[in-house]
């Protein structure tokens, strides 16, 4: 039986169309959860795509965080569901606790979008065992409010336990702190990420299918 | 509110000789005649709101609609527009079930007044007429015009127009897929920003506006109306800036993308479970609009309760609301068998929905306040029985004098080192320099079926991830060859959209088209006008694609000065297998480079002319349609049968900007070899139509070249690409490294702004 990968929609959700997909082109069965279901339908992981959910007018997933399916998702995260939050989903995993730290405005205070390549720093995450150690790979980044931030103590920590999962090279596009494109929890099962895995994997639309390794990761969560 | 402050129909009978403000509202005074006569009374202050709004310049086109028939009456025989001229937009069949809409139209004078909100609701406006057709909005480009780009006003201009576009159509999750950015002083009081959306539909699924149904009921949805954008319709579009006294410059409407992106959820949820007679968006002239049009193009009747409209701001008057372009509003005509399915979908969504009127059969729109009537009048003479002026039409005094200056004696470059300046110089110029500060603002990857965006010749998109089947777009348009030649000029920016499409290795198949102009009151304007029109008619009758839909914008200008008349044409085409697209990169090595096409000594309106003499004059370049023609047709053949695998126009700054672009798009030197018998300088910065650059594998060389020879199109091999040596050369004339040129190319427009 092929890995089920929910993918959450929330109102002004943009990628979820995309993250499915990717789920699809990676062999696993991809499972649409409306945000205001508080059920996860016995999904084998879950992604949270990118986009502005609620507008993102407040603080971007601010809202989100308080959608009935993310009491589901924390529950399950504990538990060691895999989580994937990209992009917008990146917001809502950190506002909801689930990763430190916080996304700010770009430095450059523009909306950047191009293609941009990352260091994977971190293999052993549930989302990243495809790639090998160090690996350089070019996906689309494309945000507003991507800069990645938290305290020195934090990020010292992350560095220490091997949380950051991927780190921009050849350019911050955005002020994070340290490069810092991915971190992941303590079980490496929750992962956030600022670029998007999901637009790099058909070479058609993409860069290329660098991203595929982020849904391929996923082959034997549903035996494991 | 007190009822005595309503203008109640009863109220209008009764006092007939009451002074209403009609000039205030833009009126001329024979208008406001002809709707006493219509009427048979004084019309209400809500009907006086209604008729102004709906025969304003920009809802009535009264100055234009003369001359636009000729779309129709020249529009060539073809068996793939499924739905024409009229509606919100054009829907064509591009196979095997599946159509497309598309449309682009202005929202220059609100971009200037704000350009942020008003190059964001230009984006939501166009996107809703696509969405109103019954089509997923499947992915926008934008088509601007700024004044000198280090003038201090467009350095408050254009971050702002590009922050709007990025903030709104990133947020709907549209990719951004094209457009063209150019500066000249005519626009510095004046922006353009013309918004483009193309959407995707299965061709049994296409919508229309109209209130069909007797009984039937009347839903308001969407974003609650507010008091932003009164009167902008009317005032906004149909005067200029500087006009003194008593002109109203009304608030532009103020934007809400997450708003409209549920909008487009919810809708395409409820085209699916077929729950709707007809569909209208609220623009321009919104409830006004949208009542008229609607009752106008159905049964013929509508009663409508407008006080049971949700409000932002519950003192609006019944006048505001009428007037009110909010944003982000919908309305629908819904069966009462499917009402309640159709208010659940609403709910899902979190959409505010309102049913405020039923359709009759009486041929009156009637509304009612509170239980008292304020407006009762037939339809159709708001909506489709305006007035059509037939202005008068001058060619301008100096039009003689501008094509006899033709600048043959200005200075042209002499040697291999002034060429090699000239190309830097060009490529660093504001028009043709490096446009990605602009387009990164933008998302291009979301929904993840861009097969090409900017600065590709054309955008692409595949259809749906289920089909190879996609569609190519092109927006262009050159104010500087209309001027010299304003029937020429349209035929050129036809010309150009048209080979840009076909360029990617799509076959070009309808139109449509932004008219941005002056006062249709300057006869000189006027003139250019009709010119134009006349043009883009021949040239689409001549190349057999339709016009689908448009804009007119008048009244583009500063004091008495318009702006450079600018017709921008949008062309679509289609491409059976996306994954045959011809990128413009040069990218193989080894391969050679050959030229499409005829090259003359033509520099009227070119780059050249402007930026190394700022001078203009002359004639542009000649039209060759036929030839335009057979260049697409080599083209697309040459696609589809992987003979190329690069292509490239040559447009603004000719084959040396093209080739620039080239190299660095992939990065990839290339050795030019200039036919001997060749002006140097002609052949490296001509602007002659009718021409591409494209790269040819040494294994398809022959196979190419014959398909030429047969064809007739002239071709010459200039050139073989080398990835090793990383140069731009011109053998016997100049060499520059790509790293110089991409410098010199990319740094112009962040220079300005960072």
């Amino acid at each position: 039986m092929s890995v089920r990968v929910g993918v959450v929609t929330f109102p002004g959700s943009l990628d979820d169309r995309d993250a499915a997909r990717a789920v699809r082109i990676a062999g696993a069965e991809s499972v649409s959860l409306w945000h205001g279901d508080p059920s996860l339908h016995d999904v084998d992981a879950v992604v949270l795509p990118g986009g502005f959910s609620y507008g993102d007018y407040l603080r971007c997933g601010a809202i989100a965080r308080f959608a009935p399916v993310m009491e589901a998702v924390v529950a399950a995260a504990a538990d060691g569901l895999p989580v994937l939050g990209i992009c917008n989903g990146f917001q809502v995993l950190c506002e909801s606790h689930l990763l430190p730290g916080a996304l700010i405005r770009n430095d450059h205070r523009k909306f950047v979008c191009k293609e941009q390549a990352l260091r994977i720093e971190n293999t052993s995450t549930r989302w990243t065992s495809e790639y090998r150690e160090s690996q350089e790979i070019v996906i689309p980044i494309k945000n507003g409010e991507g800069g990645y931030v938290a305290d020195e103590r934090t990020l010292d920590e992350l560095e220490a336990n091997g949380r950051v999962v991927a780190r921009y090279v050849d350019g911050n596009p955005n002020g994070s702190y340290r490069d810092i494109a991915g971190i992941c929890n303590e079980a490496g099962n929750v992962v956030g990420l600022m670029p998007h895995p999901e637009h790099a994997v058909e070479a058609l639309t993409g860069p290329g299918t660098d991203g595929l390794g982020f849904f391929l990761s996923l082959a034997g969560v549903a035996a494991a | 509110m007190s009822s005595t402050n309503l203008d109640t129909v009863k109220n209008a009978k009764k006092t007939p000789h009451q002074p209403q403000p009609y000039a205030e509202l833009g009126m001329k005074d024979d208008e406001y005649a002809r709707v006493r006569e219509i009427l048979g009374r004084r019309p209400t202050s809500a009907e006086l709101a209604i008729y102004s709004v709906m025969w304003s310049e920009h809802c009535s086109y009264k100055s234009s609609r003369a001359h636009l028939k000729q779309f129709s009456e020249k529009a060539p025989a073809t068996d793939v527009l499924l739905v024409g001229m009229g509606e919100n937009a054009g829907v064509v069949d591009v196979g095997d079930g599946w159509a497309v809409t598309f449309k682009i139209e202005s929202h220059n004078h609100p971009s200037y007044v704000e350009p942020y909100q008003g190059a964001a609701t230009g984006v939501g406006g166009i996107v809703r007429d696509i969405l109103t057709m019954g089509a997923r909005p499947v992915a926008v480009m934008d088509s601007l015009r700024f004044g000198r780009l280090d003038a201090p006003d467009t350095h408050r201009v254009l971050p702002g127009v590009v922050a709007g576009i990025a903030g709104y159509g990133n947020c709907l999750g549209l990719p951004n897929v094209g457009g063209e950015v150019y500066f000249d002083d005519s626009y510095a009081g004046n922006p353009l920003v013309n918004a483009l959306c193309v959407g995707v539909m299965r061709a049994d699924g296409i919508k229309l506006a109209k209130a069909d149904g007797p009984g039937n009921k009347v839903v308001l949805f969407g974003a609650r109306t507010g008091g932003d954008g009164i009167g902008g319709a009317s005032v906004l579009a149909s005067a200029t800036f500087e006009s003194e006294g008593g002109t109203k410059r009304p608030s532009v409407q103020v934007g809400d993308p997450f708003a409209e992106k549920v909008l487009i959820e919810c809708c395409l949820e409820i085209f699916a479970a077929d729950l709707v007679v007809g569909i209208q968006d609220l623009g321009a002239a919104g409830l006004s609009c949208a009542t008229t049009e609607l009752a106008a193009a159905g049964t013929g009747g509508m009663d409508v309760d407008l006080d049971l409209a949700p409000l932002r701001d519950p003192t609006l008057r019944p006048e505001e609301i009428l007037m009110s372009e909010s944003q982000e509003r919908m309305m629908a005509v819904v069966t009462p068998r499917h009402l309640d399915a159709f208010m659940a979908v609403c709910a899902k969504w979190d959409v505010t929905a309102t049913v405020i009127g039923t359709v009759t059969d009486t041929g009156r729109l009637r509304m009612r306040w509170h239980g008292e009537q304020i407006v009762d009048l037939p339809p159709r003479s708001a909506a489709h029985e305006g007035p059509v002026y037939e202005r008068p039409i001058e060619r301008p005094y100096d039009q003689d004098a501008l094509i006899e200056h033709d600048g043959h004696d200005l200075p042209r470059p002499r040697n291999g080192s002034e060429l090699r300046a000239t190309l830097l110089r060009l490529a660093a110029s504001s028009n043709l320099a490096d446009k990605s500060w602009i387009t990164d603002q933008y998302d291009r990857f979301v929904m993840g079926n861009t097969v090409l965006a900017q600065p590709e010749d054309a955008g692409m998109i595949r259809l749906d991830e289920s089909t190879t089947r996609g569609v190519a777009l092109s927006t262009d348009g050159n104010a500087r060859y209309t001027r010299l030649d304003p029937y020429a000029g349209a035929q050129l920016a036809l010309a150009e959209a048209y080979r840009n499409v076909a360029s990617t290795g799509a076959r070009p198949l309808a139109v449509t088209n932004c008219l941005n102009f002056g006062s249709p009151e300057d006869p000189s304007v006027m003139w250019q006008f009709t010119e134009a029109v006349r043009g883009l008619a021949d040239g689409c009758q001549v190349l057999g694609v339709p016009v689908t839909g448009g804009n007119v914008s008048f009244y583009n200008q500063t004091g008495a000065t318009p702006i450079l008349p600018t017709p921008v044409i949008g062309v679509l085409g289609v491409i059976d297998d996306v994954t045959r697209r011809t990128p413009q990169a040069f990218r193989t090595d080894g391969a050679l480079v050959y030229l499409l096409g005829d090259t003359l000594d033509e520099f009227g309106g070119s780059e050249w002319q402007h930026v190394a003499h700022g001078y203009l004059g002359g004639r542009p370049p000649a039209v060759d349609l036929a030839r335009e023609q057979l260049l697409a047709d080599i083209l697309i053949n040459a696609s589809r049968d992987g003979l190329i695998d690069s292509a490239h126009d040559l447009a603004e700054g000719g084959l040396a900007q093209a080739l620039a672009e080239s190299c660095l798009r992939g990065g990839a030197g290339v050795r030019v070899i200039l036919p001997e018998d060749a002006d140097p300088f002609v052949a490296l910065f001509s602007e002659s139509t009718g021409r591409a650059i494209v790269s040819v594998p040494r294994s398809e060389e022959i196979r190419f070249t014959d398909m030429c020879t047969a064809r007739r199109l002239p071709f010459a091999r200039i050139g073989v690409i080398d990835l090793l040596v990383p140069n731009l050369e011109v053998q016997g004339q100049f060499s520059v490294q790509l790293r110089e040129l991409r410098s010199a190319w990319s740094s112009t427009i962040p220079a300005q702004f960072e």
